[in-house]
C-alpha cells in the first residue's frame, strides 16, 4: 500500500496508523503518565468473601509516614454518596423491576466478596500508602458465603444483601412463547437435553486497570485518567449518578488503552473514589491496579448454569427450545451486569435456524464473588455455546450430520423475525457453512482421523454456526427493554483551512485499529490521502459524546456516524463550490476529491473548497456560514447479525489428557470489511479468547470460604502461543442493510462462535456426550478414566 | 531503606541513577528514567509485557532489582528505532504483519523476538511458538505475531 493517492484504501488490507507508535514505545497509557505533584492511591480490599464491618481504627494509617488521607465507607455515608449505577433495567416476569441493592462506592456495613475495596489510602509513594494500609484495623465479623450461582438459591443460603434482594435474586425474567414452547415440546419425537455451566472468566487484559484522578482548584474543574472503553458514558454515570458533580465540569481522559474486551466499560467504585477525594487530597491521586487486584475485583464474565431441552420431529426440524438458566451476577450488579444474561443472551437463542416456539427463564443471582458483566461477546458466547452444544448433541443422537442438521434448520429468508425479539435482516447461513466445510477438508477427514489413530492418538471433529446481535444498538429498542441509556454514536469533521482532516469519534480504540479502519473510511468518502487525516478518540473536552467501543458497534455505529459527518461536509462543500463555479448546487458533483460541474470540465479541488470556507471572501455569506466541521449522531434503526461457521478438529492424547487443536477453520459473514486485515487480527484474537473458555481459562472460588483460587497468571490458564493452532479464516458476505457503509462488526465472534467448535471436538474424539469447560488435561483424562471404567 | 547510586547503561548511554536497593529494574526504566515504553502487566514475571535485554539477554524486568543491572547495558523498546527514527527490522516487522493490537504487550514482544535473532537460525513455527511462551498477548491470537517474528528474522540476519 504505497501510493493510496489514486486508489480508495476501502477494503484495502492498509497498515496501522498507530503502529508507529506502539512499536517505538511512545504509546501513552494511564499508567504511563505522570502528573506534577502526584500523589499514589491504594485500596485495602476485603479478605473475607461475606463479612459485617463491626468497625473500624484508622488513626495509626493516618498518622504513618506520608499518608495523606485514608477514607472509608464511613466518608462515603457520611458525604451522602449513593452506589454505583446499573445501566439497564430488568422487568421480572411478574413485572416488577429488578432488585438493585446499593453498590457503594467503598463498602458500608458489609464486604460482599474477597476484594471488595474497604478503604483508600493517599500517600505520596505506593510503598507507603501501602505499609499505612497493613495499620487500618477492620473489625469483621465473619459471615458464611455462597459463591456459586445454583447454590445462592438453596433454602438457608446466606443471603448476601439481605432484605434488599430476598433470596439472592435480582430478577426471574423470561423471554418467548412458554405455552407454545410447551405444546411443542410435548409433540417432539425426540427431546434432547443438556444441563452444563458456562465457565466465569476473568477478562484480563493486560494493561492492568489504571486511573489518575486530579481537581484543579484554581478552575474548579476535576480531570479523570482512565483506562475505559468509553470516557463520555464513564463522564455521565459518575457525575449525574454517584457524586453529583456538574458535567461539564469534569474531564474524562481514556489515552491508550491496553485491551479492554468488555471490562473497561463499566463505571468502577476505584476511579469513582479517587475523583470524589482528590478535592479533599487537593493532589492528583494516581492508582494502578496489580495482577491480583485484577483478577479479584475487574468485572468477571459468563458463570452461567443452564438446563436446555431442544425438541425435534422425525426428520430433524426443531420444534422448541427450552432454556432454563442461572446468571451469577457476582457480589453487585455492575453497569451492563443486568443486560447480559437476558437481553444479549436470550434473544439470540434462536441462532441460525427456525425454530418456531423458543421459552426462555433466567434467575439472575447474587453471591460472593466479584461483579460479573459484558466479557467479549457479552451473553452471545452463553448462547451460542447452549445452541450448538444441543444442536450438535441432538444430531449425534438422531445418527444426522452434525453439518446436515444444520442446514435442514437454516433460516433462508430475510428479513427473518426469530420468536425471541429480534429480526434477523440479512445472511446467507449455507454459503458460510459450504465455505467453511471446504477450507476444513472435511472430505478428507476420515484419513486424518486413520493416521491420528495410528499414532496412538484420537482425532475429533466439532462444529459451530453462531449468530451475534452487533451494532448496539437501536436506542428506542434498547430503551423498550429497559436500557437507561441511548445507544448512538458520534462523528465530528473537522476541515481544516489547508484541507487535512480531523475526525473526532464517541468511540474508542483500544487495539482495533480505528485510526486507520475511520480514516480508510474518511479517505474513501473525501478522496483525499490518509496522511491528510488523524482519528481522535478518548478526550470528553475534544469530542463531543460518545458511547463508546463494545459489542462490535464501533464501525457499524460511530463509522457511520462519520460517514453521515462527511456527507454534511461534501452538502457544504458543493454550495460553496457552486458559488464559486457559478453553478447550481444541484449542478455540483463530488468525486475523488473533486467537486465539477457536471457535464463540464469546471472543477475545484477539496481544499480549495475548504480554504474558500475559511477565507469567505468570495462566499454566499448571506446564505451560508463560513467554515467546514461538521458533526453527526447516528441512532441505528436495527441490531447487525453477523454470522458464520466455525469446524475444529483436535487431537487428544489418551495417555495425558492433552488436547492439541489440529485444525481450526472460521468462515465469518461481517457484511463489507474495510480493512481485512484488521478483521482477521481480530477474529484472530477472539478465537484464542473462545478457545481458552474452552481449553484453559476458568475462575475458581473455594466453595467453602469464597477466597478466589485462580488470582494469579500462575493459576489462572491464559492462551500463549504454543497453546494455539494456526488459523484459518475466510469470509462470505451479505451486506448489512441497516448502516450506509453495510457494516456489521467483526470483534466478538471468534470469542462467540469457537467454544463449542471445540467442545463437540473433543467430546466426538472421546466418544463422550459431555465435557466440562474447560476442558482441562485433567479433566479430559479423567473423563476417559471414567468412560473405560 | 536506603540510597544507592547506580550507574549502567541504557540504550547506549551511560546513566546514573539515586535509587532506593529494592528498586527493581522495570521501575528504575519507568520511573526514574521515564523510559514508559517498557510496561506492566503482572508482577509475578509470568506476562513479559517488561522485557528488556540486560546484555543482550531477554530479561522480565520486573524479576530483577536494579542493583543487579549495574553496570549492565539494558536495551529497552525506546533503544531499537535509529536515531532518525526508522524502526528496526522486527518492529517493521510486527507493523507489516499486524503483529500487534492494542500495543501493550509489544515492547515485550518485540523485545524477546530480538534476543531470538541471537540464539535460532530460522526458527520454525513451533519453535517461535515454544520461544514466546513467556510472553502473553490477549488480543491477537499469536499467529500475526509468529508471522511478524519469522519476518523480522529474516530480515536480521540479511
Amino acid at each position: 500500500m504505497s501510493d493510496l493517492s489514486n486508489q480508495s484504501p476501502l477494503g484495502q488490507a492498509v497498515k496501522r496508523k498507530e503502529d508507529y507508535r506502539f512499536l517505538t514505545g511512545g504509546g501513552r497509557y494511564t499508567d504511563d503518565i505522570k502528573l506534577d505533584n502526584q500523589a499514589i492511591g491504594y485500596f485495602l480490599r476485603s479478605p473475607h468473601a461475606h463479612a459485617r464491618i463491626k468497625g473500624y481504627k484508622i488513626d495509626a494509617a493516618k498518622a504513618a509516614p506520608g499518608v495523606l488521607g485514608v477514607f472509608t465507607g464511613s466518608d462515603i455515608k457520611a458525604a451522602g454518596i449513593g452506589g454505583l449505577p446499573c445501566g439497564w433495567l430488568i422487568t421480572d416476569v411478574n413485572n416488577q423491576p429488578m432488585k438493585e441493592p446499593p453498590h457503594p462506592v467503598l463498602a458500608i456495613d458489609k464486604v460482599r466478596y474477597v476484594g471488595d475495596q474497604v478503604a483508600l489510602i493517599v500517600a505520596e509513594t505506593l510503598e507507603q500508602a501501602k505499609n499505612a494500609a497493613a495499620l487500618i484495623e477492620v473489625d469483621y465479623e465473619v459471615l458464611p458465603a455462597v459463591v456459586k450461582g445454583p447454590d445462592a438459591l438453596k433454602p438457608g443460603a446466606p443471603q448476601v444483601h439481605d432484605a434488599a434482594a430476598p433470596n439472592n435474586t435480582s430478577y426471574v425474567w423470561q423471554l418467548g412463547d412458554k405455552a407454545a414452547t410447551d405444546a411443542a415440546m410435548a409433540k417432539a419425537h425426540h427431546v434432547t437435553r443438556l444441563e452444563f455451566d458456562n465457565n466465569r472468566l476473568v477478562p484480563n487484559a493486560i494493561e492492568p486497570r489504571s486511573a489518575i484522578a486530579h481537581f484543579d482548584r484554581a478552575n474548579d474543574q476535576y480531570t479523570l485518567y482512565v483506562s475505559n472503553q468509553n470516557p463520555h458514558v464513564e463522564r455521565l454515570l459518575m457525575t449525574a449518578f454517584v457524586l453529583g458533580l456538574p458535567e461539564h465540569k469534569v474531564r474524562v481522559i481514556a489515552p491508550d488503552v491496553g485491551g479492554g474486551f468488555g471490562s473497561k466499560i463499566y463505571l468502577y467504585a476505584e476511579e469513582t473514589a479517587m475523583v470524589f477525594f482528590s478535592k479533599q487530597v487537593n493532589r492528583p491521586i494516581k492508582w494502578t491496579s496489580e495482577r491480583t487486584e485484577e483478577f479479584l475485583a475487574i468485572a468477571h464474565g459468563r458463570d452461567h448454569h443452564s438446563v436446555a431441552e431442544l425438541g425435534l420431529d422425525k426428520d430433524g426440524n426443531f420444534l422448541a427450545l427450552r432454556v432454563r438458566t442461572n446468571a451469577n451476577l457476582g457480589a453487585y450488579l455492575s453497569t451492563f451486569g443486568s443486560a447480559v444474561p437476558t437481553i444479549l443472551y436470550a434473544t439470540l437463542l434462536a441462532g441460525q435456524y427456525k425454530t418456531p416456539a423458543i421459552h426462555a427463564e433466567v434467575t439472575a443471582v447474587f453471591t460472593n464473588t466479584a461483579p460479573v458483566d459484558a466479557y467479549r461477546g457479552a451473553g452471545r458466547p452463553e448462547a451460542t455455546y447452549l445452541i450448538e452444544r444441543i444442536v450438535e448433541t441432538a444430531a449425534r443422537e438422531m445418527k444426522i450430520h452434525p453439518a446436515e442438521l444444520r442446514r435442514r434448520n437454516f433460516i433462508t429468508s430475510f428479513p427473518y423475525q426469530t420468536p425471541v425479539a429480534l429480526q434477523y435482516d440479512t445472511g446467507n447461513y449455507a454459503a458460510s457453512l459450504d465455505k467453511c466445510l471446504s477450507m476444513a477438508d472435511v472430505e478428507g477427514y476420515p484419513a486424518r482421523k486413520a493416521a491420528t489413530e495410528k499414532k496412538g492418538l484420537l482425532r475429533g471433529i466439532g462444529y459451530s454456526c453462531y449468530i451475534e446481535a452487533c451494532g448496539i444498538a437501536p436506542s428506542r429498542v434498547a430503551g423498550a427493554l429497559g436500557a437507561r441509556a441511548g445507544l448512538f454514536e458520534v462523528g465530528q469533521i473537522r476541515v481544516h483551512p489547508t484541507g487535512k482532516v480531523t475526525v473526532f469519534t464517541g468511540t474508542h480504540s483500544h487495539g482495533q485499529g480505528h485510526e486507520t479502519t475511520f480514516a480508510q473510511v474518511v479517505a474513501d468518502r473525501l478522496g483525499i490521502g490518509m496522511a491528510d487525516i488523524e482519528v481522535v478518540h478518548g478526550d470528553t473536552d475534544r469530542i463531543p459524546f460518545g458511547m463508546g467501543t463494545y459489542g462490535s458497534r464501533s464501525l457499524a455505529v460511530g463509522g457511520t456516524a462519520i460517514v453521515k459527518a462527511v456527507d454534511k461536509i461534501v452538502a457544504k462543500g458543493k454550495k460553496i463550490a457552486a458559488h464559486l463555479l457559478e453553478a447550481a448546487d444541484t449542478d455540483i458533483e463530488f468525486k475523488d476529491g473533486k467537486f465539477s460541474v457536471a457535464g463540464t470540465d469546471k472543477s475545484l479541488p477539496f481544499a480549495q473548497v475548504a480554504l474558500t470556507a475559511y477565507v469567505p471572501h468570495n462566499y454566499p455569506l448571506e446564505t451560508l456560514e463560513p467554515g467546514l466541521d461538521e458533526t453527526a449522531f447516528f441512532d441505528p434503526a436495527n441490531f447487525t447479525f453477523p454470522a458464520g461457521c466455525y469446524i475444529c478438529e483436535v487431537e487428544v492424547d489418551p495417555e495425558t489428557g492433552h488436547t492439541r487443536i489440529d485444525k481450526f477453520t472460521a468462515v465469518d459473514d461481517f457484511g463489507n470489511i474495510v480493512n481485512p486485515m484488521i478483521v482477521e487480527g481480530q477474529v484472530h484474537g477472539g478465537l484464542a479468547q473462545g478457545i481458552g473458555q474452552a481449553l484453559l481459562e476458568g475462575c475458581i472460588y473455594d466453595v467453602e470460604t469464597g477466597q478466589l483460587l485462580t488470582a494469579s497468571f500462575m493459576d489462572y490458564a491464559m492462551p500463549r502461543a504454543d497453546d494455539l493452532p494456526t488459523f484459518q479464516v475466510g469470509t462470505t458476505c451479505t451486506p448489512c442493510t441497516v448502516n450506509p457503509l453495510g457494516v456489521k462488526g467483526c470483534g466478538e465472534a471468534g470469542a462467540i462462535g469457537s467454544p463449542p467448535a471445540v467442545i463437540n471436538a473433543i467430546t466426538d474424539a472421546l466418544g463422550v456426550r459431555e465435557i466440562a469447560m474447560p476442558a482441562t488435561p485433567q479433566r479430559v483424562w479423567q473423563t476417559l478414566q471414567q468412560n473405560r471404567a | 531503606m536506603s540510597s544507592v547510586d547506580l550507574t549502567l547503561r541504557v540504550n547506549g548511554k551511560a546513566v546514573t541513577a539515586k535509587i532506593e536497593s529494592q528498586t527493581s529494574l522495570v521501575e528504575l526504566l519507568r520511573e526514574t528514567l521515564r523510559l514508559t515504553g517498557t510496561h506492566v502487566g503482572c508482577d509475578t514475571a509470568q506476562c513479559g509485557a517488561c522485557t528488556v535485554l540486560v546484555n543482550g539477554r531477554a530479561v522480565k524486568a520486573c524479576n530483577m532489582l536494579a542493583l543487579q543491572a549495574r553496570g549492565m547495558e539494558i536495551t529497552t523498546i525506546e533503544g531499537l528505532a535509529s536515531t532518525s527514527g526508522e524502526m528496526h527490522p522486527m518492529q517493521a516487522a510486527f507493523k507489516e504483519c499486524h503483529g500487534l493490537q492494542c500495543g501493550y504487550c509489544t515492547p515485550g514482544m518485540v523485545m524477546s523476538a530480538c534476543e531470538l535473532a541471537g540464539r535460532v537460525k530460522n526458527p520454525s513455527d513451533t519453535e517461535i511458538r515454544e520461544a514466546l511462551d513467556g510472553n502473553i498477548c490477549r488480543c491477537t491470537g499469536y499467529q500475526n505475531i509468529v508471522k511478524s517474528v519469522q519476518m523480522g528474522l529474516a530480515a536480521m540476519t540479511k
